[in-house]
Protein backbone atom coordinates (compact mmCIF):
# COMPACT_ATOMS: atom_id res chain seq x y z
CA UNK A 1 0.00 0.00 0.00
CA UNK A 2 1.19 3.53 -0.55
CA UNK A 3 2.64 5.38 2.57
CA UNK A 4 3.28 9.15 2.92
CA UNK A 5 6.51 10.28 4.36
CA UNK A 6 4.86 10.78 7.52
CA UNK A 7 4.06 7.30 7.75
CA UNK A 8 7.57 6.07 8.13
CA UNK A 9 8.13 5.82 11.46
CA UNK A 10 5.42 3.65 11.64
CA UNK A 11 6.62 1.37 8.65
CA UNK A 12 9.90 0.73 10.39
CA UNK A 13 7.99 -0.95 13.41
CA UNK A 14 6.26 -2.61 11.21
CA UNK A 15 9.33 -3.65 9.20
CA UNK A 16 10.39 -4.83 12.84
CA UNK A 17 7.73 -6.58 13.97
CA UNK A 18 7.63 -8.80 10.33
CA UNK A 19 10.96 -9.40 11.21
CA UNK A 20 9.83 -10.83 15.13
CA UNK A 21 7.05 -12.65 13.33
CA UNK A 22 9.35 -14.52 10.84
CA UNK A 23 12.20 -15.38 13.13
CA UNK A 24 9.38 -16.67 15.53
CA UNK A 25 7.66 -19.01 12.86
CA UNK A 26 11.48 -20.80 12.32
CA UNK A 27 10.99 -21.56 15.81
CA UNK A 28 14.45 -20.59 16.82
CA UNK A 29 13.56 -18.47 19.87
CA UNK A 30 10.16 -17.40 21.65
CA UNK A 31 9.59 -13.81 20.80
CA UNK A 32 6.10 -13.96 21.83
CA UNK A 33 6.41 -10.88 24.32
CA UNK A 34 8.60 -8.54 21.97
CA UNK A 35 5.96 -9.13 19.38
CA UNK A 36 3.14 -8.16 22.03
CA UNK A 37 5.85 -5.09 23.15
CA UNK A 38 5.79 -4.26 19.07
CA UNK A 39 1.94 -4.48 18.86
CA UNK A 40 1.43 -1.57 21.41
CA UNK A 41 4.67 0.42 20.34
CA UNK A 42 2.75 0.37 16.72
CA UNK A 43 -0.16 1.11 17.98
CA UNK A 44 1.14 4.24 20.13
CA UNK A 45 3.05 5.60 16.86
CA UNK A 46 -0.08 5.91 15.02
CA UNK A 47 -2.00 7.50 17.75
CA UNK A 48 0.60 10.04 18.01
CA UNK A 49 1.40 10.52 14.29
CA UNK A 50 -2.50 10.45 13.29
CA UNK A 51 -3.70 12.83 16.05
CA UNK A 52 -1.65 15.45 14.46
CA UNK A 53 -1.90 15.31 10.92
CA UNK A 54 -1.53 19.01 9.26
CA UNK A 55 -3.44 20.45 6.38
CA UNK A 56 -0.94 18.92 3.87
CA UNK A 57 -0.29 15.70 5.43
CA UNK A 58 -4.56 15.53 5.29
CA UNK A 59 -4.62 16.43 1.58
CA UNK A 60 -2.47 13.70 0.82
CA UNK A 61 -4.23 11.02 2.27
CA UNK A 62 -7.71 12.82 0.91
CA UNK A 63 -5.28 11.67 -2.45
CA UNK A 64 -4.40 7.86 -1.40
CA UNK A 65 -5.27 6.22 -4.39
CA UNK A 66 -6.89 3.66 -2.36
CA UNK A 67 -8.78 5.76 -0.80
CA UNK A 68 -12.54 4.67 -1.41
CA UNK A 69 -14.53 6.41 -4.46
CA UNK A 70 -18.30 7.11 -4.87
CA UNK A 71 -18.98 4.02 -6.53
CA UNK A 72 -17.32 1.91 -3.70
CA UNK A 73 -19.81 3.69 -0.54
CA UNK A 74 -22.46 3.05 -3.60
CA UNK A 75 -21.34 -0.56 -3.21
CA UNK A 76 -20.70 -1.26 0.29
CA UNK A 77 -23.62 1.59 1.80
CA UNK A 78 -26.85 0.97 -0.74
CA UNK A 79 -28.47 -1.26 -2.17
CA UNK A 80 -30.31 -1.92 -5.81
CA UNK A 81 -28.44 1.27 -7.31
CA UNK A 82 -29.46 1.44 -10.93
CA UNK A 83 -27.02 4.18 -12.47
CA UNK A 84 -28.41 6.43 -15.24
CA UNK A 85 -26.37 8.18 -17.71
CA UNK A 86 -26.55 11.51 -19.70
CA UNK A 87 -28.03 14.90 -19.36
CA UNK A 88 -30.20 15.05 -22.49
CA UNK A 89 -27.91 17.38 -24.40
CA UNK A 90 -24.36 16.44 -24.98
CA UNK A 91 -23.47 13.22 -23.48
CA UNK A 92 -22.49 11.25 -20.50
CA UNK A 93 -20.17 12.79 -18.47
CA UNK A 94 -17.72 9.78 -17.07
CA UNK A 95 -16.73 12.32 -13.83
CA UNK A 96 -19.80 12.94 -12.35
CA UNK A 97 -22.24 9.15 -12.04
CA UNK A 98 -25.53 8.95 -10.27
CA UNK A 99 -28.68 6.67 -9.84
CA UNK A 100 -31.29 5.80 -7.89
CA UNK A 101 -30.33 3.21 -4.78
CA UNK A 102 -31.91 1.94 -1.50
CA UNK A 103 -30.49 3.52 1.80
CA UNK A 104 -31.89 0.88 4.37
CA UNK A 105 -35.18 0.80 2.61
CA UNK A 106 -35.41 4.18 1.37
CA UNK A 107 -35.07 5.20 -2.12
CA UNK A 108 -31.83 8.11 -2.36
CA UNK A 109 -30.73 9.57 -5.43
CA UNK A 110 -26.97 9.26 -5.50
CA UNK A 111 -24.81 11.61 -7.45
CA UNK A 112 -20.89 11.95 -7.25
CA UNK A 113 -17.35 12.83 -8.75
CA UNK A 114 -15.71 9.49 -9.76
CA UNK A 115 -11.76 8.68 -9.77
CA UNK A 116 -10.32 6.13 -11.68
CA UNK A 117 -8.02 3.64 -10.20
CA UNK A 118 -5.47 3.08 -13.02
CA UNK A 119 -4.16 4.90 -15.63
CA UNK A 120 -6.66 4.00 -18.59
CA UNK A 121 -9.64 4.35 -15.64
CA UNK A 122 -8.12 7.69 -14.66
CA UNK A 123 -8.21 8.90 -18.23
CA UNK A 124 -11.89 7.49 -18.33
CA UNK A 125 -13.16 9.26 -15.36
CA UNK A 126 -10.96 12.43 -16.65
CA UNK A 127 -9.34 12.03 -12.95
CA UNK A 128 -12.77 13.11 -11.81
CA UNK A 129 -13.45 16.40 -12.90
CA UNK A 130 -16.69 16.77 -14.60
CA UNK A 131 -17.64 19.02 -17.91
CA UNK A 132 -20.93 21.53 -17.58
CA UNK A 133 -22.59 17.90 -19.27
CA UNK A 134 -21.53 16.27 -15.58
CA UNK A 135 -23.26 19.47 -13.82
CA UNK A 136 -26.51 19.22 -15.99
CA UNK A 137 -26.80 15.57 -15.63
CA UNK A 138 -26.50 16.18 -12.14
CA UNK A 139 -29.29 18.79 -12.12
CA UNK A 140 -31.45 16.51 -14.15
CA UNK A 141 -31.10 13.66 -11.94
CA UNK A 142 -31.91 16.21 -8.99
CA UNK A 143 -35.20 17.25 -10.53
CA UNK A 144 -35.88 13.89 -11.38
CA UNK A 145 -35.52 13.31 -7.47
CA UNK A 146 -37.85 16.38 -6.32
CA UNK A 147 -40.49 15.08 -8.82
CA UNK A 148 -40.93 12.14 -7.18
CA UNK A 149 -40.17 13.35 -3.42
CA UNK A 150 -36.76 11.83 -2.98
CA UNK A 151 -34.00 12.93 -1.07
CA UNK A 152 -30.72 13.34 -2.62
CA UNK A 153 -26.94 12.45 -1.09
CA UNK A 154 -24.02 14.08 -3.20
CA UNK A 155 -20.92 12.77 -2.71
CA UNK A 156 -18.14 15.07 -3.85
CA UNK A 157 -14.56 13.89 -5.02
CA UNK A 158 -12.80 16.03 -7.25
CA UNK A 159 -9.60 17.83 -8.00
CA UNK A 160 -11.75 20.69 -10.15
CA UNK A 161 -14.39 21.25 -13.05
CA UNK A 162 -12.44 20.60 -16.11
CA UNK A 163 -10.87 23.50 -17.75
CA UNK A 164 -10.79 23.21 -21.53
CA UNK A 165 -11.78 24.10 -25.20
CA UNK A 166 -15.11 22.26 -24.81
CA UNK A 167 -16.10 23.30 -21.32
CA UNK A 168 -15.86 26.57 -21.82
CA UNK A 169 -17.87 26.22 -25.24
CA UNK A 170 -20.54 24.70 -23.52
CA UNK A 171 -20.33 26.68 -20.19
CA UNK A 172 -18.87 25.40 -17.72
CA UNK A 173 -19.53 28.35 -15.21
CA UNK A 174 -23.34 28.46 -16.23
CA UNK A 175 -23.64 24.89 -15.14
CA UNK A 176 -22.27 25.47 -12.14
CA UNK A 177 -23.83 28.36 -11.46
CA UNK A 178 -27.21 27.14 -12.55
CA UNK A 179 -26.81 24.11 -10.01
CA UNK A 180 -25.82 26.64 -7.31
CA UNK A 181 -29.12 28.39 -7.74
CA UNK A 182 -31.38 25.51 -8.08
CA UNK A 183 -29.89 23.09 -5.47
CA UNK A 184 -30.78 25.93 -3.01
CA UNK A 185 -34.49 25.56 -3.74
CA UNK A 186 -34.55 21.78 -4.27
CA UNK A 187 -37.68 20.83 -2.53
CA UNK A 188 -36.11 17.77 -1.20
CA UNK A 189 -33.96 16.98 1.57
CA UNK A 190 -29.99 17.21 0.24
CA UNK A 191 -27.14 15.89 2.12
CA UNK A 192 -23.85 16.60 0.42
CA UNK A 193 -20.47 14.95 1.87
CA UNK A 194 -16.97 15.75 0.76
CA UNK A 195 -15.47 12.06 0.46
CA UNK A 196 -12.19 12.73 -0.62
CA UNK A 197 -11.22 16.49 -2.37
CA UNK A 198 -13.66 18.97 -2.39
CA UNK A 199 -11.53 21.65 -5.04
CA UNK A 200 -13.48 24.89 -5.76
CA UNK A 201 -16.58 25.48 -7.75
CA UNK A 202 -15.89 21.84 -9.15
CA UNK A 203 -16.91 20.29 -5.85
CA UNK A 204 -19.63 23.29 -4.78
CA UNK A 205 -21.46 22.65 -8.03
CA UNK A 206 -22.93 19.45 -6.29
CA UNK A 207 -22.35 20.90 -2.87
CA UNK A 208 -25.42 22.86 -2.01
CA UNK A 209 -27.19 20.94 0.81
CA UNK A 210 -29.25 20.79 4.32
CA UNK A 211 -26.41 19.33 5.76
CA UNK A 212 -22.71 19.41 4.46
CA UNK A 213 -20.29 17.23 6.29
CA UNK A 214 -16.76 16.17 5.52
CA UNK A 215 -14.93 13.29 5.99
CA UNK A 216 -12.25 13.54 8.81
CA UNK A 217 -9.11 13.59 6.12
CA UNK A 218 -10.45 15.57 3.40
CA UNK A 219 -9.91 19.04 2.05
CA UNK A 220 -12.24 21.58 0.91
CA UNK A 221 -11.43 25.20 -0.19
CA UNK A 222 -11.52 28.00 -3.22
CA UNK A 223 -8.03 26.27 -5.03
CA UNK A 224 -5.65 23.31 -4.39
CA UNK A 225 -2.75 23.82 -2.13
CA UNK A 226 -0.54 23.44 -5.58
CA UNK A 227 -1.92 25.67 -7.42
CA UNK A 228 -2.54 28.83 -4.41
CA UNK A 229 1.38 27.43 -4.22
CA UNK A 230 2.16 28.75 -7.85
CA UNK A 231 -0.36 32.01 -8.01
CA UNK A 232 0.83 33.22 -4.86
CA UNK A 233 4.10 32.30 -4.11
CA UNK A 234 5.23 31.61 -7.69
CA UNK A 235 6.20 28.52 -6.87
CA UNK A 236 5.33 24.63 -6.74
CA UNK A 237 7.15 24.55 -3.96
CA UNK A 238 5.08 25.90 -1.35
CA UNK A 239 2.06 23.56 -1.42
CA UNK A 240 2.57 22.74 2.34
CA UNK A 241 2.41 26.65 3.43
CA UNK A 242 -0.39 27.22 0.80
CA UNK A 243 -2.61 23.92 2.67
CA UNK A 244 -1.71 25.62 6.29
CA UNK A 245 -2.93 29.11 5.23
CA UNK A 246 -6.35 28.17 3.17
CA UNK A 247 -7.14 26.71 6.40
CA UNK A 248 -9.03 23.52 3.95
CA UNK A 249 -9.18 20.70 6.90
CA UNK A 250 -12.78 19.35 7.99
CA UNK A 251 -11.88 21.00 11.36
CA UNK A 252 -11.03 24.20 10.17
CA UNK A 253 -13.95 24.42 7.83
CA UNK A 254 -15.89 23.27 10.94
CA UNK A 255 -14.62 25.78 12.97
CA UNK A 256 -15.48 28.89 10.47
CA UNK A 257 -19.18 27.20 10.46
CA UNK A 258 -18.65 26.60 6.65
CA UNK A 259 -19.55 22.79 7.22
CA UNK A 260 -22.26 21.56 9.45
CA UNK A 261 -19.91 18.12 10.73
CA UNK A 262 -17.26 15.53 10.05
CA UNK A 263 -17.40 12.03 9.60
CA UNK A 264 -14.52 10.01 11.57
CA UNK A 265 -12.46 7.87 9.41
CA UNK A 266 -10.27 4.93 11.06
CA UNK A 267 -7.30 5.68 12.35
CA UNK A 268 -5.06 6.72 9.38
CA UNK A 269 -7.97 7.09 6.72
CA UNK A 270 -10.39 5.71 4.74
CA UNK A 271 -8.03 3.24 2.93
CA UNK A 272 -6.61 1.34 6.37
CA UNK A 273 -9.68 -0.08 7.02
CA UNK A 274 -12.47 0.05 4.04
CA UNK A 275 -15.30 -1.87 6.44
CA UNK A 276 -14.78 0.21 9.37
CA UNK A 277 -15.21 3.75 7.02
CA UNK A 278 -18.40 2.26 5.34
CA UNK A 279 -20.04 1.94 8.99
CA UNK A 280 -18.86 5.33 9.98
CA UNK A 281 -20.38 6.88 6.44
CA UNK A 282 -23.71 4.86 6.64
CA UNK A 283 -24.52 5.82 9.94
CA UNK A 284 -23.58 9.41 9.88
CA UNK A 285 -25.72 9.70 7.20
CA UNK A 286 -28.69 7.99 8.29
CA UNK A 287 -28.46 10.02 11.53
CA UNK A 288 -28.20 12.90 9.32
CA UNK A 289 -31.47 12.09 7.02
CA UNK A 290 -33.42 11.38 10.08
CA UNK A 291 -33.00 14.94 11.66
CA UNK A 292 -33.47 16.77 7.91
CA UNK A 293 -36.55 14.41 7.25
CA UNK A 294 -38.18 15.92 10.41
CA UNK A 295 -38.75 19.21 9.18
CA UNK A 296 -40.92 20.24 6.77
CA UNK A 297 -39.78 21.00 3.11
CA UNK A 298 -40.40 24.59 3.26
CA UNK A 299 -38.63 25.23 6.89
CA UNK A 300 -35.68 23.44 5.27
CA UNK A 301 -35.11 25.09 2.36
CA UNK A 302 -35.67 28.44 4.38
CA UNK A 303 -32.72 26.74 6.56
CA UNK A 304 -30.83 26.10 4.34
CA UNK A 305 -30.79 29.44 2.12
CA UNK A 306 -30.21 31.06 6.15
CA UNK A 307 -27.00 28.99 6.26
CA UNK A 308 -25.02 29.97 3.15
CA UNK A 309 -25.85 33.33 3.49
CA UNK A 310 -24.66 33.89 6.81
CA UNK A 311 -21.24 32.81 5.74
CA UNK A 312 -18.51 35.47 5.29
CA UNK A 313 -16.55 37.26 7.44
CA UNK A 314 -16.89 41.45 7.60
CA UNK A 315 -17.44 44.29 9.53
CA UNK A 316 -19.95 47.34 9.65
CA UNK B 1 -5.67 53.77 -19.17
CA UNK B 2 -2.62 55.17 -19.87
CA UNK B 3 -2.66 58.90 -19.51
CA UNK B 4 -0.06 61.35 -20.44
CA UNK B 5 0.68 64.78 -20.28
CA UNK B 6 0.13 67.10 -23.13
CA UNK B 7 3.67 68.02 -24.77
CA UNK B 8 2.72 70.51 -27.48
CA UNK B 9 2.35 73.60 -26.85
CA UNK B 10 -0.72 76.04 -27.95
CA UNK B 11 -3.45 73.50 -27.95
CA UNK B 12 -6.28 74.56 -25.39
CA UNK B 13 -8.59 72.32 -23.50
CA UNK B 14 -12.40 73.02 -23.02
CA UNK B 15 -13.40 73.22 -19.71
CA UNK B 16 -13.98 70.39 -18.34
CA UNK B 17 -17.52 69.27 -16.32
CA UNK B 18 -16.14 66.15 -14.76
CA UNK B 19 -13.66 66.80 -11.82
CA UNK B 20 -12.24 63.11 -12.78
CA UNK B 21 -10.31 64.29 -15.64
CA UNK B 22 -7.58 66.80 -15.59
CA UNK B 23 -7.39 69.41 -17.47
CA UNK B 24 -4.85 69.28 -20.46
CA UNK B 25 -4.42 65.27 -20.63
CA UNK B 26 -4.18 63.57 -23.43
CA UNK B 27 -5.49 59.94 -23.87
CA UNK B 28 -4.04 57.03 -26.01
CA UNK B 29 -6.24 54.49 -27.01
CA UNK B 30 -4.90 51.06 -25.57
CA UNK B 31 -5.44 49.50 -29.11
CA UNK B 32 -5.61 52.03 -32.14
CA UNK B 33 -2.98 53.85 -30.17
CA UNK B 34 -5.09 57.51 -31.79
CA UNK B 35 -4.92 59.97 -29.19
CA UNK B 36 -8.00 61.72 -27.88
CA UNK B 37 -8.90 64.64 -25.25
CA UNK B 38 -9.15 62.37 -21.92
CA UNK B 39 -11.86 64.49 -21.17
CA UNK B 40 -13.53 63.87 -24.85
CA UNK B 41 -12.42 60.20 -24.04
CA UNK B 42 -14.67 60.49 -20.46
CA UNK B 43 -17.25 61.91 -22.27
CA UNK B 44 -17.64 58.75 -24.57
CA UNK B 45 -17.94 56.46 -21.77
CA UNK B 46 -13.96 55.18 -21.99
CA UNK B 47 -15.17 54.20 -25.71
CA UNK B 48 -12.27 54.89 -28.31
CA UNK B 49 -14.79 56.57 -30.90
CA UNK B 50 -11.75 55.31 -33.76
CA UNK B 51 -11.79 51.44 -33.07
CA UNK B 52 -14.54 51.03 -30.12
CA UNK B 53 -12.01 49.95 -27.74
CA UNK B 54 -13.72 49.43 -23.91
CA UNK B 55 -11.32 51.10 -21.78
CA UNK B 56 -11.76 49.16 -18.58
CA UNK B 57 -13.70 51.16 -15.60
CA UNK B 58 -15.01 50.92 -12.01
CA UNK B 59 -18.27 52.01 -10.01
CA UNK B 60 -18.04 55.65 -10.21
CA UNK B 61 -17.88 55.64 -13.51
CA UNK B 62 -20.58 52.65 -13.96
CA UNK B 63 -23.15 54.95 -11.53
CA UNK B 64 -21.71 58.48 -13.47
CA UNK B 65 -22.77 57.12 -17.23
CA UNK B 66 -26.03 55.13 -15.46
CA UNK B 67 -26.96 57.90 -13.03
CA UNK B 68 -25.85 60.70 -13.10
CA UNK B 69 -25.87 62.88 -9.81
CA UNK B 70 -28.78 60.83 -9.12
CA UNK B 71 -28.49 58.05 -6.76
CA UNK B 72 -27.44 56.58 -3.21
CA UNK B 73 -24.74 54.19 -2.10
CA UNK B 74 -26.15 51.71 -0.43
CA UNK B 75 -23.96 49.44 2.43
CA UNK B 76 -21.10 51.46 1.63
CA UNK B 77 -20.18 50.74 6.04
CA UNK B 78 -19.39 47.25 5.26
CA UNK B 79 -15.65 46.70 5.20
CA UNK B 80 -13.23 43.16 4.41
CA UNK B 81 -11.71 41.43 7.53
CA UNK B 82 -8.57 39.15 7.50
CA UNK B 83 -10.50 35.73 9.12
CA UNK B 84 -8.00 33.58 8.30
CA UNK B 85 -5.17 35.64 9.26
CA UNK B 86 -3.81 34.47 5.42
CA UNK B 87 0.08 35.27 4.78
CA UNK B 88 1.94 34.69 1.26
CA UNK B 89 4.16 36.90 0.29
CA UNK B 90 2.25 39.28 2.24
CA UNK B 91 0.03 39.50 4.96
CA UNK B 92 -3.35 39.75 3.72
CA UNK B 93 -4.39 42.63 6.25
CA UNK B 94 -1.75 44.58 4.78
CA UNK B 95 -2.51 44.31 1.30
CA UNK B 96 -6.32 45.16 1.93
CA UNK B 97 -4.49 48.02 4.26
CA UNK B 98 -3.08 49.38 0.72
CA UNK B 99 -5.32 48.86 -1.71
CA UNK B 100 -7.60 50.72 0.32
CA UNK B 101 -5.19 53.56 0.24
CA UNK B 102 -4.27 52.87 -3.64
CA UNK B 103 -7.77 53.01 -4.67
CA UNK B 104 -10.19 54.73 -2.02
CA UNK B 105 -12.35 52.05 -1.94
CA UNK B 106 -13.34 49.66 0.53
CA UNK B 107 -13.54 46.65 -1.19
CA UNK B 108 -14.36 45.46 -4.86
CA UNK B 109 -18.37 46.44 -4.75
CA UNK B 110 -19.96 49.33 -4.32
CA UNK B 111 -23.89 49.12 -4.82
CA UNK B 112 -26.21 51.87 -5.52
CA UNK B 113 -30.08 52.32 -6.39
CA UNK B 114 -30.64 55.73 -8.49
CA UNK B 115 -33.11 56.69 -11.23
CA UNK B 116 -32.25 54.69 -14.50
CA UNK B 117 -35.45 57.62 -15.82
CA UNK B 118 -37.68 59.92 -13.94
CA UNK B 119 -40.10 56.91 -13.81
CA UNK B 120 -37.77 54.09 -13.12
CA UNK B 121 -35.56 53.00 -10.71
CA UNK B 122 -32.49 50.30 -10.81
CA UNK B 123 -30.72 48.83 -7.87
CA UNK B 124 -26.69 48.39 -9.41
CA UNK B 125 -24.00 46.53 -7.74
CA UNK B 126 -20.93 46.94 -9.41
CA UNK B 127 -17.40 45.23 -9.18
CA UNK B 128 -13.99 47.21 -9.05
CA UNK B 129 -11.10 45.52 -10.70
CA UNK B 130 -8.91 48.24 -9.04
CA UNK B 131 -9.26 46.39 -5.64
CA UNK B 132 -7.30 42.94 -5.77
CA UNK B 133 -8.43 42.29 -9.44
CA UNK B 134 -12.14 42.46 -8.17
CA UNK B 135 -11.47 39.33 -6.73
CA UNK B 136 -14.71 38.21 -4.71
CA UNK B 137 -14.47 37.65 -1.07
CA UNK B 138 -16.65 37.91 1.94
CA UNK B 139 -17.46 42.13 1.18
CA UNK B 140 -18.30 41.74 -2.14
CA UNK B 141 -20.82 38.54 -1.44
CA UNK B 142 -22.21 40.02 1.42
CA UNK B 143 -23.01 43.38 -0.53
CA UNK B 144 -24.60 41.53 -3.45
CA UNK B 145 -26.85 39.82 -1.17
CA UNK B 146 -28.21 42.41 0.63
CA UNK B 147 -28.22 44.30 -3.11
CA UNK B 148 -30.78 41.44 -4.18
CA UNK B 149 -32.23 41.70 -0.60
CA UNK B 150 -32.90 45.26 -1.18
CA UNK B 151 -33.98 45.04 -4.80
CA UNK B 152 -36.67 42.24 -4.29
CA UNK B 153 -37.91 43.84 -0.84
CA UNK B 154 -38.26 46.68 -2.74
CA UNK B 155 -39.22 45.08 -6.45
CA UNK B 156 -37.39 47.10 -7.96
CA UNK B 157 -35.01 45.77 -10.89
CA UNK B 158 -31.05 44.78 -10.25
CA UNK B 159 -28.30 45.09 -12.45
CA UNK B 160 -24.81 43.08 -11.33
CA UNK B 161 -22.17 44.40 -13.42
CA UNK B 162 -19.16 41.84 -12.92
CA UNK B 163 -15.75 42.44 -13.52
CA UNK B 164 -13.26 40.14 -11.93
CA UNK B 165 -10.68 37.52 -11.99
CA UNK B 166 -12.74 35.18 -9.82
CA UNK B 167 -11.42 34.02 -6.33
CA UNK B 168 -10.31 36.06 -3.09
CA UNK B 169 -7.54 33.39 -2.50
CA UNK B 170 -6.77 34.99 0.97
CA UNK B 171 -10.41 34.26 1.76
CA UNK B 172 -10.48 30.78 1.08
CA UNK B 173 -13.09 29.37 1.48
CA UNK B 174 -15.56 31.94 2.62
CA UNK B 175 -14.77 33.32 -0.41
CA UNK B 176 -15.73 29.68 -2.17
CA UNK B 177 -19.38 30.50 -0.58
CA UNK B 178 -19.82 33.72 -1.83
CA UNK B 179 -20.59 31.88 -4.98
CA UNK B 180 -23.52 29.59 -2.66
CA UNK B 181 -24.71 32.71 -0.93
CA UNK B 182 -25.37 34.66 -4.14
CA UNK B 183 -26.50 32.26 -6.04
CA UNK B 184 -29.21 31.40 -3.27
CA UNK B 185 -30.36 35.17 -2.83
CA UNK B 186 -30.77 35.02 -6.81
CA UNK B 187 -33.03 32.30 -6.60
CA UNK B 188 -35.29 34.06 -4.33
CA UNK B 189 -34.86 37.35 -6.19
CA UNK B 190 -36.65 35.28 -9.12
CA UNK B 191 -39.35 33.40 -7.18
CA UNK B 192 -40.41 36.96 -6.37
CA UNK B 193 -40.48 37.78 -9.98
CA UNK B 194 -37.91 40.96 -10.01
CA UNK B 195 -35.61 40.90 -13.16
CA UNK B 196 -31.92 40.42 -12.63
CA UNK B 197 -29.99 41.77 -15.15
CA UNK B 198 -26.01 40.81 -15.78
CA UNK B 199 -23.65 42.98 -17.25
CA UNK B 200 -20.49 41.13 -18.14
CA UNK B 201 -17.48 43.10 -18.67
CA UNK B 202 -13.54 42.73 -19.14
CA UNK B 203 -12.50 40.33 -17.39
CA UNK B 204 -14.93 38.19 -15.98
CA UNK B 205 -13.83 34.72 -14.68
CA UNK B 206 -13.88 32.01 -12.00
CA UNK B 207 -15.78 31.83 -9.57
CA UNK B 208 -18.07 35.02 -10.11
CA UNK B 209 -18.40 33.62 -13.88
CA UNK B 210 -19.78 30.30 -11.84
CA UNK B 211 -22.40 31.84 -9.92
CA UNK B 212 -24.23 35.72 -10.15
CA UNK B 213 -22.31 36.40 -13.25
CA UNK B 214 -24.31 33.44 -15.20
CA UNK B 215 -27.30 33.63 -13.62
CA UNK B 216 -29.41 36.41 -15.23
CA UNK B 217 -32.75 36.58 -16.65
CA UNK B 218 -31.23 38.38 -19.20
CA UNK B 219 -27.36 38.05 -19.89
CA UNK B 220 -25.55 40.86 -21.41
CA UNK B 221 -22.42 42.23 -22.00
CA UNK B 222 -19.71 45.05 -23.43
CA UNK B 223 -17.60 43.94 -26.56
CA UNK B 224 -14.86 41.86 -26.72
CA UNK B 225 -14.94 41.42 -22.88
CA UNK B 226 -12.73 38.29 -21.49
CA UNK B 227 -15.50 36.14 -19.79
CA UNK B 228 -14.84 32.44 -19.01
CA UNK B 229 -14.71 29.77 -16.01
CA UNK B 230 -10.95 28.57 -16.35
CA UNK B 231 -8.42 31.42 -17.30
CA UNK B 232 -6.60 31.16 -20.74
CA UNK B 233 -3.35 30.49 -19.19
CA UNK B 234 -5.21 27.90 -17.41
CA UNK B 235 -6.44 25.86 -20.39
CA UNK B 236 -3.50 26.47 -22.64
CA UNK B 237 -1.18 25.08 -19.94
CA UNK B 238 -3.95 22.02 -19.79
CA UNK B 239 -3.93 21.62 -23.61
CA UNK B 240 -0.85 22.45 -24.55
CA UNK B 241 -1.33 24.60 -27.28
CA UNK B 242 -2.57 27.95 -28.08
CA UNK B 243 -5.87 29.28 -27.98
CA UNK B 244 -8.20 29.97 -30.99
CA UNK B 245 -8.49 33.81 -32.17
CA UNK B 246 -11.54 35.14 -29.87
CA UNK B 247 -12.00 32.18 -27.74
CA UNK B 248 -13.77 33.61 -24.28
CA UNK B 249 -14.50 36.56 -25.26
CA UNK B 250 -18.01 38.21 -25.81
CA UNK B 251 -18.93 37.44 -29.53
CA UNK B 252 -17.60 33.74 -28.88
CA UNK B 253 -20.15 33.58 -25.48
CA UNK B 254 -23.06 35.16 -27.60
CA UNK B 255 -22.44 32.34 -30.46
CA UNK B 256 -22.19 29.83 -27.99
CA UNK B 257 -25.67 30.49 -26.14
CA UNK B 258 -24.35 32.06 -23.20
CA UNK B 259 -25.43 36.25 -23.40
CA UNK B 260 -28.43 37.72 -24.49
CA UNK B 261 -27.24 40.54 -26.58
CA UNK B 262 -23.57 42.82 -27.07
CA UNK B 263 -24.11 46.19 -25.80
CA UNK B 264 -21.48 49.33 -26.80
CA UNK B 265 -20.81 51.39 -23.31
CA UNK B 266 -22.33 54.71 -25.23
CA UNK B 267 -25.68 52.67 -25.43
CA UNK B 268 -25.70 51.26 -22.28
CA UNK B 269 -28.00 53.47 -20.78
CA UNK B 270 -30.87 53.49 -23.38
CA UNK B 271 -30.35 50.17 -24.01
CA UNK B 272 -31.13 49.43 -20.37
CA UNK B 273 -33.60 51.82 -20.68
CA UNK B 274 -35.49 50.01 -23.16
CA UNK B 275 -35.32 46.62 -21.50
CA UNK B 276 -36.44 47.26 -18.13
CA UNK B 277 -39.13 49.06 -19.54
CA UNK B 278 -40.11 45.88 -21.42
CA UNK B 279 -39.22 43.44 -18.44
CA UNK B 280 -41.49 45.68 -15.82
CA UNK B 281 -44.09 46.01 -19.02
CA UNK B 282 -44.42 49.67 -18.60
ZN1 LIG C 1 -7.50 53.49 -22.95
ZN1 LIG D 1 -8.93 52.80 -30.45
Amino acid sequence: MTSFDFEKSIQELEEQLAEFEKSQEKGKIDLTDKIEEMKGKIQEEKVKVYSNLNGWQRVQISRHPERPYTLDYIENCFEDFIEFHGDRGVKDDKAMIGGLAKLNGQSVMVIGHQKGRNTKQRQYRNFGMPNPEGYRKALRLMKMAEKFGIPVVCLIDTPGASPGLEAEERGQGEAIARNLLEMSVLKVPIICIIIGEGASGGALGIGIGDRVMMMENTWYSVISPESCSSILWRSWEHKEKAAEALKLTANDMLGNKLIDGIISEPLGGAHQDTSVAYKLFKDALLQEFNAVQKLPIEILIEQRIQKFAEMGSFEE
Amino acid sequence: MSWYKRVKEGITTLTSEKKSVPDGLWHKCNRCKKTLLAEDHAKNQYVCPGCHYHDKIGSEEYFDILFGNDFEELFANIKPTDPLKFKDTKDYAKRLNESQNKSGLTDAMRVAVGNLTEEQKLVVACMDFGFIGGSMGSVVGEKIARAIDYARENRIPLMIVSKSGGARMMEAAFSLMQMAKTSAKLALLGKAGVPYISLLTDPTTGGVTASFAMLGDVNIAEPEALIGFAGPRVIKETIGRDLPKGFQSSEFLLEHGFIDFIVNRTELKSKLTQLVKLLMNK
